[in-house]
């Protein structure tokens, strides 16, 4: 069997992640546009609301996965040495390895009150 | 790594014409590596938002900056055109607007409309 190549995995990821952050960030635009929170509790208490949070982890997944992506496409075109590129997507893991743990602690810490 | 050397190169950047889809195309990358790099600021400000009344006043300090105000212009638009080129993107994908004169006009589109929405992004926070 052959395994799916990776050119095409990633330009699928890259839309079906594009389709979601499009819409959450209309979404939350719209939210804050309409409903701007006045206070603290009322932007807590509607982000730790768990279908809020849930739009909110998967945005913030969806968001990382793009990045990712996206740099990489970047690095490719534009970074000719192999060194250079090596270096650049480490960094890249890192430092979204370490966006994502920031993230899941930071979401993990909102609950409903 | 095999390499063709003898390709030609052309970068008379004097006589290079910069059609509008390539504007919008290049304005795409841009704004999205600018996206990217502002994000451990945007989590940065999520995050204090969320850490008590304390937190939340000063990220809203933060944010009526005259400064942070000004650097929220280009940020509007980075958002506006990426979201709208990306729209693009998905719609040639699907063969829509992929004809000359339909690109040229989806492009003139999204950076119109970007900047109309960056515009209303700006006048609601300022």
């Amino acid at each position: 069997m052959r395994v799916p190549s990776g050119g095409i995995r990633t330009w699928e990821i890259q839309r079906l992640s594009a389709a979601y952050l499009a819409l959450f960030v209309l979404w939350l635009a719209g939210h804050l546009f309409f409903e701007p929170p006045t206070d603290y509790w009322q932007w807590y208490n509607w982000v730790a609301q768990p279908l809020v949070k849930s739009a909110f982890l998967l945005f913030f997944m969806a968001l990382l996965v793009h990045v990712w992506v996206g740099m990489r496409d970047v690095f490719m075109d534009y970074v000719r040495p192999v060194w250079a590129r090596l270096v650049l997507r480490l960094s890249m893991m890192m430092l979204l390895a370490g966006l994502t743990a920031w993230i899941l602690q930071l979401m993990q810490r909102v609950v409903p009150g | 790594m095999q390499g063709n050397n003898n390709r030609p190169i052309f970068l008379d950047l004097t006589r290079i014409r910069f059609p509008v889809t390539a504007l919008v195309s290049i304005g795409h990358r841009v704004s999205g590596v600018m996206l990217f790099l502002s994000m451990p600021w945007v989590f940065y400000l999520f995050d204090l938002s969320l850490q008590g009344p304390e937190g939340f006043a000063r990220a809203s300090a933060i944010l009526s900056q005259p400064f942070v105000k000004v650097l929220l212009i280009p940020y509007a638009w980075f958002l506006s055109h990426h979201l709208l080129a990306g729209i693009r993107h998905l719609l040639l994908d699907m063969e829509i607007g992929v004809e000359r004169e339909s690109a040229r006009l989806g492009a003139v589109a999204v950076l119109s409309v970007g900047a109309v929405m960056a515009m209303v992004v700006v006048v609601g926070i300022w």
